[in-house]
């Protein structure tokens, strides 16, 4: 079946389109909308957004290659990053990746056989004062210690 | 010396700082904006502006009036428009994030009388996707705003509509640079374009565009608010057209780290022990990246060279560099930048190779690839830093790293590549026998140590 937004989410790209003057401008939001609704951006998105937007598929799938946040395949239901950039690392990034690699069985850039956690590593996330962090789906959590990443863990494996 | 001050951050950690309520209580929230909109002209704002010496706050340092005073003196048939970047993604950059958190009304305000000032009806804030608290709270100040009539066809009762929106972006670091931006807005790949023409002529959707830094446009109502010769007067470097008061932070070995809103011209010894708490296990600093990792490197043993009477770095002649106060001007003097004044700090017994190739791998992921020197470059200065710090590298491959980086300067369409290549060449010079040990397997990662304090 092709792609449709849910009604709330197309109520929503209406409230979007009236922001900019041109239709394109709204690839990025609209395609933030989709990856809600779906988890990931796939060609029926692609497609759907090219219609809606009357762009060129290759415009939609040029801006979904580019940026680092629209998920090209299908993802786990919880998604972790870990920010591994220097002021994190000073402070034990790579340490807190180890140790959540271990805990989860699988790689950095790998989902958990039961599909609840997708493991990453970001690039800074601005909250370099408050390293080491990581961010879960929408919340951040910051200064992490050992005890508090397995609590972090706990909770979304058993969820 | 410190000088604390709360313009900004008088909302910080109050029970709901971030509402209107809060905001109208503690700074007199909008009151500047209803005064500007309904007393001035825009040709008086812009003035006004430029009095306040407000430096960008993005790491460019480009003064804001005169920045504002580019954009046509009369709006023709392109719509203006203000775009605000706060896509804060610079490796040791944590000070936006604070402001849209805690005081997103400031930020707002400052997008109206922006607006009024460039002859503008639409801001567009450019949020960086991952920041969804800033993004609700942005769009809960808006709405609020809104409501009360700051905002919309007519704010405080005058015919002059100001629409304020969020778009987020989608994790790209390049985003944070103008052109790639605006981009970005228009629902493209956010590659940046050439320049000219600047976007004061032909910016988003072609038309006439200020980009002014989340943290820049938050200071206007301050500035205005108390005149705004008098806000530059606040900063210790006034008289260098470095004016006002900003968000400093302190990050890495450092015992606490810290956001703090400071009169300009702390030192970086201030930042670090005043601020900071000192570095972690009370070891001395290996360097200190000023300003985002961009930014050059500076060693405390650095001393200022400055026998010139006329030099802005004159009275700190001597003296080590972490001891001149820290502003556009002279840090660009001392051989770096002042980037966006948030510190990370690298303390003695951490390997500067093993840094040096943690930031080429940010680089390496974050380059576009729309230019050749770039894409190729940081992927070259990856590589090779990574067979160094496996002991795998030759002397010429080490050698080769000066020629990657100078290919690099210069030769892109924005100011990335400088990004990538002056850290580099600066840990290549200012780290050349630490790095000459990894030769030939000398040394390697298992006797290096990137974290001098173990995470528990």
């Amino acid at each position: 079946m092709p792609f449709a937004l849910s009604p709330d989410r197309e109520r929503k790209l209406q409230e979007i389109l009236e922001r900019y003057p041109t239709k394109m401008a709204a690839t990025l939001p609209l395609l933030h909308l989709c990856q809600e609704q779906e988890g990931y951006v796939g060609d029926d998105v692609v497609a759907f957004v090219s219609q809606r937007l009357d762009l060129p598929t290759s415009h939609v799938k040029g801006v979904v290659t580019f940026y680092t946040l629209y998920n090209q395949h299908p993802v786990g239901k919880h998604q972790v990053w870990i920010c591994r950039t220097l002021p994190c690392a000073l402070r034990g990034a790579y340490d807190v990746i180890e140790h959540c690699e271990k805990r989860l069985g699988i790689h950095c850039g790998e989902t958990t056989p039961d599909g609840k956690v997708t493991l990453r590593t970001a690039e800074c996330l601005a909250s370099c004062g408050t390293a080491p962090m990581m961010q879960v789906d929408k919340d951040y959590y910051e200064n992490l210690t050992r005890e508090r990443v397995d609590e972090i863990l706990k909770e979304l494996t058993e969820s | 010396m410190l000088k604390r001050t709360d313009y900004l951050t008088r909302t910080y950690g109050k029970p709901e700082g971030w509402t209107l309520g809060t905001y109208e209580r503690e700074l007199d929230g909008y009151k500047v904006a209803r005064r500007v909109l309904t007393t001035m002209t825009r040709e008086q704002v812009v003035d006004e502006a430029k009095k306040a010496n407000i430096r960008g706050r993005g790491g460019a340092g480009f003064p804001m009036g005169v920045k504002w005073s580019f954009m046509p003196k009369a709006v023709g048939l392109k719509p203006h428009y203000l775009c605000i970047n706060a896509d804060e993604g610079e490796p040791g950059t944590h000070k936006d994030r604070t402001l849209m958190e805690e005081n997103p009304h400031a930020c707002v305000e400052g997008c109206i009388i922006g607006c009024y000032g460039i002859g503008a009806h639409v801001a567009y804030i450019y949020v960086r996707d991952e920041l969804h608290l800033s993004k609700a709270r942005l769009e809960g100040a808006i709405k609020e705003a809104k409501l009360k009539g700051y905002l919309g066809k007519t704010p405080f009762g005058k015919d002059y509509p100001i629409e304020v929106y969020v778009h987020s972006g989608a994790g790209a670091y390049i985003c944070g640079e103008e052109t790639s931006m605006l981009n970005s807005i228009e629902g493209r790949r956010g590659e940046p374009r050439m320049k000219p023409p600047f976007p004061a002529n032909a910016g988003a959707f072609g038309c006439p565009t200020t980009v002014n830094n989340l943290e820049t446009i938050a200071a206007v109502p301050t500035a205005f608010g108390m005149g705004c010769e008098e806000f530059s007067k606040l900063s210790m470097l006034h008289s260098i057209g470095d004016g006002g008061v900003r968000l400093y932070g302190v990050n890495g070995n450092v015992k606490k780290g810290a956001v703090v809103e400071l009169a300009i011209g702390p030192t970086l010894n201030e930042l670090i022990y005043d601020i900071g708490g000192g570095v972690q296990g009370d070891r001395g600093v290996l360097c200190a990246i000023p300003g985002g990792s961009s930014t050059p490197i500076l060693r405390p043993q650095e001393k200022v060279n400055a026998p010139d009477p006329k030099s802005a770095l004159h009275p700190y002649d001597g003296k080590s560099v972490f001891d001149v106060p820290l502003g556009v001007e002279t840090m660009r003097l001392c051989g770096t930048m002042l980037g966006t004044c948030c510190v990370t700090v690298i303390a003695e017994g951490t390997d500067p190779l093993w840094c040096f190739q943690n930031l080429m791998q940010f680089y390496r992921h974050e380059s576009c690839g729309q230019c050749t020197p770039c894409r190729e470059g940081s992927a070259w200065l990856l590589r090779i830093t990574t067979k160094l710090l496996d002991g795998e590298a030759s002397q010429a491959e080490l050698d080769s790293l000066h020629d990657i980086a100078n290919g690099i300067m210069g030769n892109t369409i924005c100011a990335f590549g400088e990004g990538t290549a002056m850290p580099a060449l600066a840990f290549l010079q200012k780290f050349r026998p630490e790095l000459q040990q990894y030769v030939a397997g000398g040394r390697t990662r298992t006797q290096a140590t990137l974290t001098v304090e173990p995470w528990r």
